[in-house]
């Protein structure tokens, strides 16, 4: 296991109530763990206290509460400028009045680095972030990818212990975006600094990061890498941020361990998995991520690819003898084709909508229903997952 | 005030109407400004003649006369200027720092309000009130002596001193006017970048703050030093003979020497001049 690196115990901010407002909760006892050389992201949507959990990190902040750690010291009482920590601050800062090589060297220059040997340091720094052409220029004569590069030098050229990165790529367009992603991830290997990376982008955090942090209100609503917080998701809010999910609702009518039995109307009933024990007759909440449901046919045969074909009713049957698939009717209420994907719209019982992705394999026209076809649906009860609320 | 600190760039459609609607100012700056100046130009090259009149021939001796005689004026003049430009900063700096990072709009109106306030009553009353609190019976002597703390009055007036001290008084608002700007334009997370790259509040200071307000702190030297070393309503009143600047000099010597006078302008006009180059120079290049 490798040590801790930077830990935060039931921290809250609070600012200051501002006249006839209440004060503003935008930390709200949140307590993490991250480990040396993770790359571990904040995710959550604005407003919910993430570059504040930052700058208390780099000490921008005081907490109102609550312990921050960095190797295992506290440091409420260190100023930032003691920190061993740097931050990449999301519209960079970089000095207007300096150039990129003078901004670099900046850093080095405050902890008293001879000036040959910062120069010679911030021009690897500069190497690093394959910028080393332009060291005399100006930042206001670099496009916004030099601009971030530059401040992801003069940030990395101090060597951190943690590296602290508010929404770096916002300012960039999505191919610049995706190409520093993918620069960033490879750096923070190579170089094996822990990173904290803000973003309100769920797919950055999940192409990005060894762990996620889901953030809404100031509260941390789930820790965990981006598998069990897809697959997993603690609570609704955190099944909805990440991704696309069904909820579904209904009265569980029995448990057995943490597979529960749940009625969705006087004929229909379906598996779910409950990580909490929940009490009969309990409204429960279930989410189905839409790539994990199948169609089928409601009658006729199946084709397969190999040529061969099999009647609905017999593969019903064999979908039947593993007791975990959720099996039931549904109408089509629509059909969107989307290239690789096909959207269903779904009335199933009880009334209740969900979508179903569906890969398009093969020919089109085997699989494709249209919208007013009676189908079969069916899913493992694994994929659906009782919520906390 | 910001004007002067940040060139204003007009639309180029705008620039050729320009010339045309810039023709009446042109014209207007052609009769009163351009050409008197080339007149004095001219007469400052010329000989003194009967009344102090300009006459024929052309000579350099006004000029040789202004750096032998006058030299010590000359000097005491850019002394005056530069001390009161310096004095103006230390001050003025501070006080338009700290009124433009107070978080109520409320009180940093009432601050700059406070600051323009001697504005109202005009500058040479002011100027006669500084008389009266620094003379050899006034305000501070009286309440030195008072207090026993001296029992012979301090000559304040009538030194160079009393000249700095009441330019001081009369400019420092162009000196925090144009910091008070610029420090209202930076951003402090810059600040927060310099503390994150490990300096503190000094080096901060040092080589961000300062740097990146430098000009408005140009912009208050150019609007203090050009008018402090041209003064002669000050050094007349505050600082008699020992105070006697260039401006004083000049205003005489119209009087019983127009060709020396001319030639005084002349060298008051190019100190002006020298001050200006440097401000294009280094106070315009950072506006970012
Ligand atoms: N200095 C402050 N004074 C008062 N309230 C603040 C201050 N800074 C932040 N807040 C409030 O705290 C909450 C969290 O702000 P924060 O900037 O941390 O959000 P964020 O998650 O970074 O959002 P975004 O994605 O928009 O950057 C917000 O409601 C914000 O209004
Ligand atoms: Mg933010």
């Amino acid at each position: 296991m490798p040590p801790i690196d930077v830990e935060l115990r039931n921290v809250i901010k609070e600012f200051p109530a501002r006249r006839n407002e209440t004060p503003v909760r935008a930390v709200d006892d949140v307590s993490l763990q991250i480990d040396d050389g993770e790359f571990f992201a904040l995710l959550g949507p604005s407003g919910c206290g993430k570059t504040t959990t930052l700058r208390m990190i780099a000490g921008f902040e005081e907490t109102t509460y609550g312990e921050i750690l960095i190797r295992g010291k506290a440091v409420q009482h260190v100023p930032p400028f003691h920190r061993p920590v740097n931050t990449v601050f999301q519209d960079y800062a970089l000095f207007p009045h300096m150039t990129v090589l003078q901004n670099v060297m900046f850093g080095l220059e405050m902890e008293g680095v001879k000036r040959a040997e910062a120069r010679t340091r911030a021009i690897q720094a500069l190497e690093l972030v394959r910028l080393p052409k332009a060291i005399d220029r100006k930042p206001r004569q670099l496009s916004g990818g030099q601009q971030q590069r530059v401040a992801l030098a003069r940030a990395l050229v101090k060597k951190p212990t943690v590296l602290l990165l508010d929404e770096p790529l916002g300012a960039l367009d999505l191919k610049l975006r995706k190409e520093m992603q993918f620069e960033l991830k490879t750096m923070q290997r190579n170089l094996g600094i822990t990173f904290i990376f803000v973003t309100h982008d769920q797919e950055e955090a999940m192409t990005m990061a060894d762990r996620i942090a889901v953030m809404d209100q100031g509260k941390v609503l789930q820790v965990g890498t981006p598998e069990e917080i897809y697959e997993t998701p603690a609570t609704q809010f955190v099944a909805d941020f990440i991704g696309e999910t069904n909820f579904i609702r209904g009265n569980v009518l029995s448990s057995n361990g943490k597979y529960i039995t749940v009625k969705l109307d006087e004929t229909t009933t379906m598996k779910a998995v409950s990580d909490q024990p929940v009490a009969d007759n309990q409204e429960v909440l279930i989410a189905l991520r839409p790539e994990k449901i199948n169609v089928f046919a409601a009658k006729g045969t199946i084709q397969y690819d190999e040529g061969s074909s099999e009647s609905t009713e017999d593969y019903k049957k064999a979908l039947l003898r593993d007791p975990n698939i959720n099996l039931m009717r549904a109408k089509v209420l629509q059909d969107v084709y989307i290239g690789t994907d096909t959207r269903y719209s779904l009335d199933i019982p009880g009334n209740q909508d969900i979508v179903a992705r569906v890969q398009n394999f093969g020919l089109r026209s085997d699989t494709y229903f249209t919208s007013g076809q009676e189908i079969n649906i069916f899913w493992n009860a694994e994929n659906a997952r009782v919520l906390t609320k | 005030m910001t004007s002067s600190v940040q060139p204003v760039t007009k639309p180029t459609r705008e620039k050729s109407r320009g010339i045309f609607t810039a023709l009446p100012a042109a014209i207007w700056l052609a009769i009163f400004f351009v050409l008197p100046l080339l007149i004095v130009f001219i007469m400052s090259f010329m000989s003194t003649g009967r009344g102090g009149r300009a006459v024929m021939p052309l000579t350099i001796e006004n000029y040789v006369d202004v750096f032998d005689r006058f030299i010590s004026v000359v000097q005491r003049s850019l002394w005056i200027g530069l001390l009161t430009t310096l004095v103006c900063l230390l001050v003025g700096y501070p006080l338009a720092f700290f009124i433009s990072t107070r978080k109520s709009a409320g009180m940093r109106n009432l601050s700059l309000f406070l600051i323009i306030l001697p504005f109202w009553t005009n500058f040479l009353v002011r100027t006669y009130a500084l008389q009266t609190i620094l003379g050899n019976d006034g305000t501070i002597n009286g309440f030195l002596q008072s207090i026993g703390l001296i029992s012979e009055p301090i000559a304040f007036l009538n030194t160079p001193e009393a000249v700095i001290i009441g330019l001081v008084y009369g400019f420092l608002p162009f000196m925090v006017l144009p910091i008070y700007a610029s420090v209202e334009r930076f951003d402090f997370r810059y600040v927060e970048a310099a503390h994150d790259l490990g300096a503190n509040d000094l080096w901060a200071f040092i080589r961000i703050v300062f740097p990146m307000t430098l000009p408005g702190v140009i912009a208050g030297f150019i609007l203090v030093f050009i008018p402090a070393i041209g003064t002669f309503v000050t050094s007349d009143l505050l600082g008699g003979t020992r105070g006697l600047m260039i401006g004083n000099l000049i205003q005489q010597q119209f009087r019983n020497n127009q060709p020396l006078g001319s030639a005084l302008s002349i060298v008051l006009m190019g100190m002006v001049m020298i001050a200006l180059l440097i401000y294009i120079r280094y106070g315009d290049q950072e506006n970012s």
